[in-house]
């Protein structure tokens, strides 16, 4: 039935076809998150944890823009607020909320810290974004390069 | 076997065929588990002396978008395949992470919203118009009303798209003076520069239109450029034209 021709070439490019076929078919697709979720990725993976994601349309629908961004100070800026466990403990940023009153208090570690490891900060679906070739450094080099060192 | 099936079989043999030399034409390289790259056979040029040239690097790259297929159509314009995956499935959080599977979906929190094309796909101003959610003003009053203000800011603009109509109704039922006012924008008509490429980069409009608010894409132009051009309305003449004794 098949061709006949040099028999390896043959089934080599058969198999490297049919591996090609099936990457395309199930190659990893980019993230497809909400518009407008936000990884904050400061000092978590540096620090063991999962970057943290904060979604924008879970809390527009339950409060305006004006109270997180007028009344607690946070900047339109993804990253721009440098928000550290201490400062949510004492009361700023996200401590404002989720201190067990408002909303659900700082010890579901995993319902903030759920981001993929190794995701940079950003906006997610962001016009920039999409427009915009991203840098290929981190403009800010972490202190502490998150890549294992190699063994020797 | 019929004439139809073996057809089939041969189209699919060599499809497969095609794609497997497509792909073994390229250069044989595989990085080592360290990420060098094997001593290639160099007895073609004896002075040669190799030196591994990808040097492990002590910053870690990280790419948000992978740019590596720099010649196909419309690379940076990729489709989402579906829209409102849970959580678990979006693939920005981890589904290895427990926590991650009781996080909130937003499909169903969407449904019966009134829908756009873009961004969260919901018209956000629609849905506080008709007061199909009731965000709260102040953080712990649920009764707290917004200080909203009325007023609509014409910016004429000097290319033939309609003008744009800066609402701050809209704006005010969501934020407050002091986000905008002075940081942004200085609060008097006309004194700011605006123009679509600060915008699309996240200045002006931007800071907030293509993040969080609605996006800038070809389906939501018309949102800002609300107001059609005058019927007689002729494209300004640039001061160079004007000067130009010749005209
Ligand atoms: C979303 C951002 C935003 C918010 C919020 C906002 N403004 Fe403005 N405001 C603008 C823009 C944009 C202009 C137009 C500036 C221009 O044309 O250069 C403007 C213009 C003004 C002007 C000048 C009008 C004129 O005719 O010269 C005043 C006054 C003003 N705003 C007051 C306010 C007050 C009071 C509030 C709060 C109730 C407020 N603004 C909230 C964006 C905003
Ligand atoms: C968030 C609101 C907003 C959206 C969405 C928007 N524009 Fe604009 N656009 C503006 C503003 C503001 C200006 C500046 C007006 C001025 O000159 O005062 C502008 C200016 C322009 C200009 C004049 C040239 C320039 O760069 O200033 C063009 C052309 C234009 N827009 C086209 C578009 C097109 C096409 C789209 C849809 C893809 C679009 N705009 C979407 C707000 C918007
Ligand atoms: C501080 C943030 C912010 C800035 C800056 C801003 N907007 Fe908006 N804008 C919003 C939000 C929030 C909404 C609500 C709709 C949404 O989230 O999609 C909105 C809605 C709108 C709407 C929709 C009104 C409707 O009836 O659907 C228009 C038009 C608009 N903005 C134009 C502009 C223009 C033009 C500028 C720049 C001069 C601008 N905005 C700057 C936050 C902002």
């Amino acid at each position: 039935m098949l061709p006949k021709m040099k028999g390896r070439i043959t089934w080599r490019a058969l198999a490297l076809g049919a591996a090609a076929w099936a990457a395309m078919l199930i190659a990893p697709v980019p993230a497809q998150a909400e518009y407008g979720d936000v990884v904050i990725n400061n000092y978590a993976d540096a620090a063991g944890m999962r970057p943290a994601v904060f979604s924008h349309w879970f809390h527009r629908v339950r409060f305006r823009c004006k109270v997180c961004h007028a009344d607690l100070g946070f900047q339109f800026k993804a990253g721009g607020n440098k928000i550290t466990m201490a400062k949510i403990i004492d009361g700023k940023f996200c401590g404002a909320c989720h201190n067990g009153e408002i909303a659900w208090s700082v010890e579901n570690c995993g319902m903030c810290h759920s981001g993929v490891p190794g995701t940079p900060t950003h906006i997610h679906g962001s016009t920039a974004q999409t427009l915009v070739a991203p840098p290929h450094q981190p403009l800010l080099a972490p202190a502490a390069a998150p890549a294992p060192a190699p063994k020797k | 076997m019929n004439w139809h099936k073996k057809t089939l079989y041969m189209s699919c043999a060599l499809a497969l065929f095609l794609a497997g030399s497509a792909c073994s034409a390229q250069p044989q390289v595989t990085a080592r588990p360290d990420g060098s790259i094997p001593v290639m056979d160099l007895s073609y040029a004896p002075d040669y002396k190799a030196v591994d040239e990808m040097a492990q690097s002590d910053v870690q790259v990280i790419h948000i978008a992978q740019v590596d297929d720099i010649n196909s159509f419309n690379r940076n314009l990729k489709k989402p395949k579906g829209v409102h995956l849970p959580p678990a499935e979006d693939g920005l959080r981890d589904p290895q992470n427990e926590a991650t599977h009781i996080l909130a979906a937003p499909k169903p929190a969407f449904e019966g919203l009134p829908p756009t094309e873009f961004g969260n796909r919901v018209d956000w101003v629609k849905t506080l118009d008709d007061k199909k959610v009731r965000p709260r003003w102040e953080k712990e009053d649920p009764d707290a009303e917004p200080f909203v203000m009325d007023l609509d800011i014409v910016r004429p603009v000097k290319a033939s798209v309609p003008d744009v109509v800066f609402p701050h109704r809209q704006h005010t039922e969501w934020l407050f003076c002091s986000n905008c006012h002075p940081a942004i924008f200085i609060p008097q008509k006309g004194a700011n520069q605006i123009n679509m490429s600060a915008i699309l980069l996240g200045q002006k409009c931007g800071v907030c239109h293509g993040k969080v608010a609605f996006p800038i894409t070809t389906k939501s132009c018309r949102k800002c450029h609300s107001k059609p051009k005058a019927d007689d309305w002729k494209p300004p003449l640039s001061e160079v034209t004007l000067k130009n004794p010749w005209k």
